[in-house]
């Protein structure tokens, strides 16, 4: 039997990115907002302190910060024709689990999406023609455009003290950064991180090849910052434990580092942790939602009323959560009918490894610090001779060197032995690695939806992923490869290794967490969950927000949009729904 | 904050051989180690003195176990001892997995969180799945080393004349990683190859590791390649190229690199 | 925020001691209850009288002394266990003289030693405001003082050698300002409470004002005269009147006890009396405090440090010392970094601390704990070699020392854990 607690304006479901900027948005309105955390409460001091948090083993190895399987996971199989089993442990993507969520544990490799990525379909039917794309892709436009975006992105850069140098501001051409990029208002807030060995190496080679190298914008501060919440962020010191650590000295941008400070002390915002959300609950009509209803660690339900109800968790539980709630009819990849858990999408990556013989000392290192190049993403080349759609860029990352995942060997070095501990001497400070990170189309059997036969620890159908990447992005994606290692060619290393991305998906090595889609948003509530201010078509006081609002993937880590995004909903919710409650777009 | 000090004498062992039973002089380490309540920290500045007994150079006869253990009988400390020896070879002047005490590592390892697989889902219905739906065996590494070591030891017996693993000769033994690499190997439950990728996983991580937890003793792992640790300052450095990092490797627990930090 | 509503006090003030004699409005009036209420900020009544988790100004609140602990009273209008049944006579017999309405002596836990100088009008519009506040029936837990020490009767001796009593003299020859500034320090501010070495029956050594004593429960409060080291020497009044308002400036960040200062106290001050209270400060000669050698210093101690600090301090603190601007205070040429007396700096090593975080410096940075990382020899060897390098010069630390210190931080636990920071009803 649920407790019903005391009804507040706003409920968040999770404490992660999005929840932390639209509840410190909606508070400014007077409201009353809860956010509800499934994970543990955590502060820089004493989770993330300088004093422990360089621990390979416990944090990147053994997931220390992560979502634990155990509570929960998913199903997962490359096509229909297979039956899906449980993500037992934690593989291709790492969602977070805690306050602040992924953003505690992120890179802070911050980018916009390309004005063309926000109209992906029209402006390749526009540009190659309507036979072009493959009939059993189901890319479409946002329903918003680059444009709409560019203040939220602009926010989101200066929330977070973004360290980088752009090209083109309020129409200017400039010397430095990506020639590629959307016009932006006005240049990043702080100046590009220093450069390491590997951005040096990489820009050479780039240039040599004609590119257009850049420094890859960094929300890894570059000096001391103060945001203009006034909170205080210190300068990275370039540790190199980005990537699955928090940062000990507050110059990776988080919820932590950024927002909570301010918000925390706000008397109408409060947060619970150990909460998992199980239920959006509606009314009788199915189009109105009363609060939502959540299991304690004790497993003991409690209904929390509220007029709003925004879901701000991860990507998979957000559409796992409109399914099991009832919200948006869900996807039937036979009859391609229904919307919620379609086009679901991911990212796809390859690597060429290089090895030296300079000094690259690779453990000095920044999670977005890194080299870049743009040539070959989105729209930014003829892709009528390739025969594919979609790009992404090709950088060289010096995140770090951490021994037990960051070393590279040549393919020739014998897997264990005495030849692997002299590979491993020879190489660890003499190798690099270029990586292409691609955009993925979605398509019509790429979905989410409720497994038949796994449960949840609540006894709720597991969440069930079918996806394996499309023809048309492993061809991308050799594409890019191939440009990656041209640009390995022209440093002359010693050796090199080409690891091309090969069918099919797996979930077991990691990739990226950049899982989008499933709630997509869009004009037509046909094939979209939330209109163009993320509010579900069917129950108007429910927004969805974060990388499942993406109708496919670009070439791109998300994390830029879905900050973006995050401010966009909050600013319709302000200034438009709060006035007038009720669908904000009517068909 | 207790700070836990004990040096336990080379020639002992915490578990007696033949009875599986803590040995009078280890009794207290055992206990710390075993008895100890969950999730407490405890600051264990451990000397252990030069390393366990290895095979006497040129000697194919394995020596006694000479570490204390909380999770491998003395058979399997046996096996483990033989294995990442192999895996990872060394002697006095390039230090490898025994030199880096990798055994003592992956047993306090087993015996924890890990060994356990407390984050992993572990309800059915079980299937084996295709390989791109990763793990989907019922034991945990815990499980997974204890299975295995029995059944390698008793194909090893069949295979030669009664010999364990730890008694073969350096190639045979080399031979018999392949063979489990190569699925050549039967075991009763599980591919030979699941227990192997977990086997030279652990034996890295006990290689390359942050000393704290039991492993790259004295920095051996981090030696080998250049590493000089959880540093949080390299803003000087980062940009003078070419030039090698001057200070010695540091560990969570400080310049000592046989400094432990021990959740239990 | 209060220049304007309480510009007029400093003026009043300033009149009354000039004894024009200006009749002053006596009551309850809204006008006297913002005074005292800002009074209540200014000698932060709520620190000592509130215990965490308990209701402000109930009292329970366990003092440290080194003769026992002293649980403050509950200064509630509750009438039977707090105050609600005394007059304004009463309050003022208690604050100027250290008498309890029963005629019982009050222990200087409750510094009535330098409330002692408040005029007779503040003492009132502070009990004009104390009588707003919600009366809470709580009776502190019984003082745990040394045999027979629990015999207020003591205090009579005690306070004829060491009690002046007796409200404010303004100086003729000194500014408004520094009056004012001067005042609120000796006075309801009663910053010498902590600032003022203590001799060994607990009396404040006024040969030695402000020369740095001791905070209680192993923290050290520095000299506040103008020791160029040890001391305000360096810092400007605006230096002084930032850290006040938001517990740092260019050189620090505010620790401990000082934090809770800042938190509930010094921030709520307007900008006038800040200035006031720094122009008082800065006009205290520089004491003599005693010159470290070079030769004081063990190399081998500074070797050491030195690689302790590369190890585990640069990532906020730097490579020169000089922290990052804004964010993570410096070390180098820092005062409270060459304190005679270094317990407060082995306190922050071992437990750590936080920030003080007021509206106009919300993030409240903090520092984890060194404890479980560092013995006291290696906390020892990094904070002598902090205290002298860059430039800077203090005594050494010892493995001592840092033991003593850590004995405190077990028994107490962390400071900024037990910290209660409210704003006022």
């Amino acid at each position: 039997m649920a407790t019903t607690l005391k009804p507040v304006d706003v409920v968040l479901v999770g404490f992660g990115w999005t929840a932390s900027i639209i509840a410190q948005e909606l508070t400014e309105e007077g409201l009353q907002v809860l956010a509800l955390e499934r994970g543990v409460d955590r502060a820089t001091v004493p989770d993330f302190a300088t004093t422990h948090i360089q621990d390979e083993l416990k944090y990147a190895v053994r997931n220390g910060l992560f979502q634990a399987p155990v509570r929960e996971t998913l199903s997962f199989r490359n096509t229909r024709s297979q039956t899906a089993l449980p993500m037992r442990q934690l593989g291709s993507f790492r969602p977070g689990a805690g306050v602040g969520g992924a953003g505690v544990h992120w890179n802070g490799q911050t980018w916009r999406f390309l004005p063309d990525d926000f109209v992906l379909r029209s402006h390749t039917e526009q540009r190659y023609g309507a036979d072009f794309i493959p009939e059993d892709l189901t890319i479409q436009d946002w329903g918003i455009t680059y444009d709409d975006l560019e203040p939220c992105y602009d926010r989101f850069e200066y929330l977070c003290g973004v360290s980088g140098a752009a090209a083109n501001v309020a129409g200017e051409r400039r010397k430095h950064g990506n020639p590629f990029e959307g016009d932006r208002s006005r240049d990043y807030p702080l100046p590009p991180l220093d450069r390491s060995a590997g951005s040096l190496m990489f820009d050479k080679a780039a240039r040599e090849l004609g590119y257009h190298p850049f420094a890859a914008p960094a929300a890894n501060t570059s000096r001391p910052y103060r945001n203009p919440l006034g909170v205080q962020m210190g300068q990275c010191t370039y540790c190199g434990f980005c990537e699955w650590f928090g940062c000990g000295n507050n110059s990776k941008a988080s919820p932590q580092s950024t927002i909570l400070p301010v918000l925390l002390k706000k008397d109408n915002f409060s947060y619970r942790t150990g909460c998992d959300v199980t239920r959006v609950l509606l009314d009788n009509t199915g189009n109105k939602a009363k609060g939502v209803m959540y299991r304690d660690l004790e497993g003991r339900e409690f209904e929390q009323p509220s007029e709003l109800v925004i879901l701000c968790a991860f990507a998979h539980h957000n559409v796992h959560l409109l399914l099991l709630s009832g919200i948006g009819r869900p996807y039937d990849p036979v009859t391609g009918t229904g919307v919620t858990g379609r086009n679901y999408a991911y990212q796809i990556t390859s690597s060429v490894e290089v090895f030296v013989d300079e000094l690259m000392n690779p453990y000095m290192g920044a999670g977005a610090l890194g080299q870049a190049i743009d040539d070959f993403n989105t729209d930014n080349f003829d892709h009528g001779p390739e025969g594919f759609i979609g790009g992404g860029y090709i950088a060289l990352w010096t995140t770090g060197g951490r021994p037990i995942l960051q070393h590279h060997l040549p393919k020739e070095a014998p897997k264990w032995g005495e030849g692997w501990k002299k590979s491993m001497a020879e190489n660890y400070l003499k190798s690099a690695s270029i990586s292409t990170h691609g955009s993925v189309a979605s398509h019509r059997e790429a979905y989410l939806d409720l497994d038949p036969t796994y449960k949840d620890i609540y006894g709720n159908p597991m969440l069930r992923l079918t996806f394996d990447f499309h023809e048309n992005d492993y061809k991308m994606s050799d594409f890019l490869t191939g440009k990656a290692e041209s640009i390995g060619k022209a440093m002359k290393p010693r050796a090199m290794n080409v690891k091309k991305r090969k069918p099919p998906y797996s979930i077991v090595p990691y990739q990226t967490t950049h899982n989008t889609g499933g709630a997509v948003m869009g004009d037509d509530p046909r094939t979209s969950v939330v209109n163009r201010y993320l509010q579900t078509w069917d129950v108007p006081n429910v927004f969805v927000v974060g990388a499942c609002n993406f109708p496919q993937n670009a070439g791109y880590n998300p994390t830029g949009t879905v900050g973006a995004l995050a401010f966009w909903a909050a600013d319709a919710i302000r200034k438009m729904y709060l006035k007038n409650p009720g669908p904000l777009v009517r068909i | 904050m207790e700070t836990i000090r004990h040096r336990p004498h080379p020639s002992d062992s915490c578990w007696d051989a033949d009875t599986n039973m803590p040995s009078q002089e280890q009794a207290c380490f055992a206990e710390h180690l075993c008895g100890m309540s969950r999730r407490r920290f405890v600051q264990a500045a451990l000397s252990l003195p030069v390393l366990m007994a290895l095979p006497a150079c040129g000697s194919d006869k394995p020596g006694p176990a000479k570490v204390a253990r909380t999770f491998f009988s003395s058979a399997e400390q046996r096996f483990i001892e033989a294995a990442v020896a192999r895996l990872i070879p060394g002697d006095r002047d390039s230090p490898g997995a025994i030199e880096a005490n990798v055994p003592f590592f992956i047993d306090l390892q087993l015996a924890g969180p890990y060994g356990r697989a407390d984050r992993r889902y572990m309800e059915g219905p079980w299937a084996s799945g295709t390989e791109q739906q990763g793990y989907q065996l019922k034991e945990n590494p815990a499980q997974l080393y204890r299975k295995a070591i029995a059944d390698i030891d008793d194909y090893c017996r069949k295979q030669f004349d009664g010999k364990v693993y730890a008694a073969l000769t350096q190639e045979q033994q080399d031979r018999l990683l392949h063979d489990m690499d190569d699925n050549k190997i039967e075991l009763r439950d599980f591919p030979a190859q699941a227990f192997f990728e977990v086997l030279w996983q652990n034996t890295q991580e006990g290689f390359l590791s942050d000393p704290m937890y039991g492993g790259n003793r004295n920095f051996a792992g981090w030696k080998l390649i250049g590493f000089p640790g959880p540093r949080y300052n390299y803003v000087a450095e980062i940009t003078q190229y070419g030039k090698p990092y001057p200070l010695p490797p540091v560990g969570i627990m400080g310049r000592d690199g046989t400094r432990m930090r021990v959740e239990v | 925020m209060h220049t304007l509503k309480f510009l007029w006090i400093p003026m009043a003030s300033a009149l009354a001691f000039l004894g024009c004699g200006i009749a002053h409005s006596q009551g309850n009036d809204f006008n006297n209850i913002q005074r005292g209420r800002y009074l209540a900020q200014a000698g932060d009544c709520i620190s000592c009288h509130t215990v965490k988790g308990g209701k402000p100004f109930a009292g329970g609140y366990p003092v440290e002394t080194p003769f026992g602990t002293i649980y403050s009273s509950n200064i509630t209008p509750d009438v039977v266990t707090g105050i609600g049944n005394w007059t304004g006579d009463d309050f003022y017999r208690s604050m100027h003289s250290g008498r309890r309405k029963d005629g019982q002596y009050l222990y200087p836990a409750c510094p009535y030693p330098w409330f002692t100088k408040m005029t007779r009008e503040d003492i009132n519009d502070l009990k004009a405001y104390l009588d707003t506040l919600e009366p809470v029936r709580a009776i502190p837990p019984e003082n745990d003082l040394i045999w027979p020490l629990g015999w207020r009767q003591f205090m009579a001796g005690w306070n004829l050698l060491f009690f002046d009593e007796g409200e404010y003299t303004p100086r003729q020859d000194e500014s408004m300002t520094w009056n004012r500034g001067a005042y609120l320090v000796n006075g309801v501010g009663h910053c010498a409470a902590c600032h003022t070495p203590k001799n060994v029956l607990g009396a404040s050594d006024k040969d030695k004002a402000l020369q740095g004593g001791d905070a209680g429960e192993g923290w050290f409060a520095p000299s506040l005269t103008g020791h160029e080291r040890d001391g305000l020497g360096s810092w400007t009044i605006k230096d002084i009147a930032q850290y006040l308002k938001t517990g740092a400036n260019k050189d620090t960040a505010s620790t401990g006890p000082m934090t809770e200062v800042v938190m509930n106290s010094t921030q709520h001050l307007s900008d006038a009396d800040l200035a006031a209270v720094a122009t008082y400060l800065k006009s205290i000669p520089a004491h003599q405090a005693p010159t470290t050698a070079p030769e004081d210093i063990d190399d081998q101690a500074m070797a050491r440090g030195k690689g302790l600090y590369v190890d585990q301090c640069m990532g906020c603190h730097m490579a020169d010392g000089k922290g990052q601007d804004e964010a993570f205070p410096p070390l180098a040429g820092s005062p409270p970094i060459q304190a005679e007396n270094a317990q407060t700096l082995i306190q922050v090593v071992l437990a750590g601390d936080h920030m003080a975080d007021p509206p106009s410096l919300p993030t409240g940075l903090a520092m984890p704990a060194f404890d479980w990382k560092l013995n006291d020899q290696q906390v020892a060897d990094v904070l002598t070699y902090v205290r002298n390098s860059w430039g800077n010069r203090a005594p050494p630390v010892s493995a001592n020392d840092v033991a003593e210190v850590r004995k405190d931080v077990h028994k107490y636990g962390p400071r900024f854990k037990r910290m209660i920071t409210h704003a006022l009803p």
